[in-house]
């Protein structure tokens, strides 16, 4: 299903600046590993080591939190938009670190 | 949701507007939707603003200006240069008070009908419940995950609305927190993010008027709480991006297994939230430790002498505009990509604006086999403050 992932201000220096891209995905779950494919740095910011998605991290299907539908299994319709929503403070700092190389 | 708080008239010798006053709220008191019952219930209502700075500006501002009876303003910092490029509460001549008084002047100024309470310090596990006590609704104004977890913590132990707003560069979030049945910020955000490892210099900045905008829907929402009209944020997230200048919104829920507003607490009074955020005990460590530095002072010797030393600049392109030392600039993002553009046969010092991503891009081209690297200890900030003053710090 073609889909669109919004990437919040944080997230965009590890995505290219992008602050969106389209995939054709059946589920969240696909839609992020894409996502994490085509920009391998936005992984080790979303993800755990553990691979679950980082706690101060929500993910959204048009207005719905996916932890209240079916997770990374929540199925998705032509149309639908994904957004990450990190958690924000202000301030100088953010979980998302300066550039992290391998 | 339409969430209302209610606020009980006082005794009839309190519940009146003077002459001043009716003629100072007229353009409220002429609407229906606020009218006479509508001014008195902000007359009565007590607020607590916790943090005086960008988003507290217009928070102070608005709240005075529509005459909330009780305001209480916590902080404890002193009024920055730097704050002034959207702290909008303080003048110029501000600069180097304290926050509080700077603050409480002018909104006093604005409104010297209201009361307005101060309190200078840090707000804590051991203070916060005394402090939010007596007020009706707290309002979120502050810039680090503890104290937002502190601050919520304590909200929802005391049945208190929290009006939440947060920003970062030019995306802001707004909602209010803890209505009865409402979410908390738990159940949004569960864990805060780790400690950075420096704070992202890269990444910093934000636009002036974006706490202007997310702390005016903070004042509008916390009015429409106490007056009791519209639909309130409760149990919805706005959401703002100012450079598209488009709102969206998430729906927001109360997790039945947040572990402080859920069906099943597990916490019943308030933690250490340094230590929750991963902070206690733990310094920002240095990213490079083992890189060789170099002190502005060393620097412009050896530049004097007449030595080839090759600089290189790690800051975004926007930064150089600002002031630069006539480095080869590599924004950090682009070195591993660009790294073959350096000689490894010269001697290079790398610098950023206060040596952290420099240290970082230098760790990077030591792994990568430079082995004639040092780190500009300081950078451009400390070049300027002991070599160069003509150089502007940023």
């Amino acid at each position: 299903m073609p889909v669109k992932v919004l990437i919040p201000t944080p997230l965009r220096p590890f995505a290219e600046k992008k602050d969106s891209i389209q995939f054709d995905a059946r589920t969240v779950g696909e839609a992020l590993d894409q996502l994490t494919g085509r920009f391998a740095e936005l992984r080790k910011h979303l993800f755990a080591d553990d691979g679950r998605l980082r706690n101060f991290v929500n993910v959204y299907v048009n207005d719905e939190d996916v932890r209240y539908l079916q997770k990374d299994q929540t199925p998705l319709k032509e149309g639908d938009i994904i957004s990450i929503i990190p958690s924000i403070a202000g301030g100088s700092s953010t979980g998302f670190q300066p550039v992290r190389f391998p | 949701m339409t969430a209302r708080l209610e606020t009980k008239l006082p005794s009839s010798s309190e519940a009146k507007l003077s002459k001043e006053e009716i003629l100072r709220y007229s353009r409220h008191l002429i609407m229906p939707e606020v009218g006479m019952d509508g001014q008195l219930k902000l007359k009565q209502s007590k607020v607590l603003l916790i943090g005086t700075g960008g988003l507290g500006a217009p928070l102070g501002l608005y709240l005075a200006a529509a005459g909330v009876g009780r305001l209480g303003l916590v902080d404890f910092d002193v009024v920055d240069f730097t704050n002034l490029q959207r702290q909008v509460t303080f003048g110029s001549n501000d600069v180097g008070r304290s926050k509080l008084e700077a603050a409480k002047e002018r909104l006093a100024n604005l409104n010297p009908t209201i009361q307005i309470d101060t309190y200078e310090t840090k707000l804590t596990s051991e203070n916060a419940l005394d402090i939010l006590r007596p007020y009706d609704i707290i309002v979120d104004g502050t810039d680090n995950f503890p104290t937002r977890y502190l601050v919520n913590d304590a909200c929802v132990l005391l049945g208190k609305p929290n009006v939440y707003g947060s920003i970062f560069r030019f995306e802001g979030q707004a909602t209010v927190f803890s209505v009865p049945g409402g979410p908390c910020y738990r159940c949004l955000f569960p864990e805060p993010p780790p400690p950075g490892l420096v704070p992202s210099c890269a990444e910093g900045g934000v636009l002036g008027v974006l706490p202007g905008i997310i702390g005016s829907i903070q004042a509008l929402e916390t009015i429409k709480l106490i007056l009791g009209r519209g639909d309130s944020l409760a149990g919805r997230l706005l959401l703002f991006d100012a450079l598209a200048l488009r709102f969206r919104e998430m729906k927001l829920r109360r997790n039945p297994e947040c572990p402080i507003c859920g069906d099943h607490r597990t916490i019943t009074k308030l933690i250490d939230y340094e230590e929750f955020c991963g902070i206690r005990g733990e310094e920002s460590p240095a990213p490079a430790v083992t890189v060789p530095e170099i002190e502005p002072r060393e620097l412009k010797a050896r530049l004097d002498r007449g030595d080839d030393l090759f600089i290189l600049d790690v800051r975004e392109p926007h930064e150089v505009q600002i002031c630069s030392l006539n480095g080869y600039v590599i924004p950090l993002g682009e070195i591993p990509r660009r790294a073959s553009e350096l000689d490894s046969a010269r001697e290079i010092v790398v610098h950023c604006r206060s040596g952290k991503r420099s240290a970082e891009a230098a760790d990077f081209l030591c792994k990568a086999g430079f082995r004639k690297i040092w780190n500009l200890k300081g950078g451009i900030l400390a070049w300027s403050d002991q070599v160069d003053p003509s150089v502007p710090k940023y």
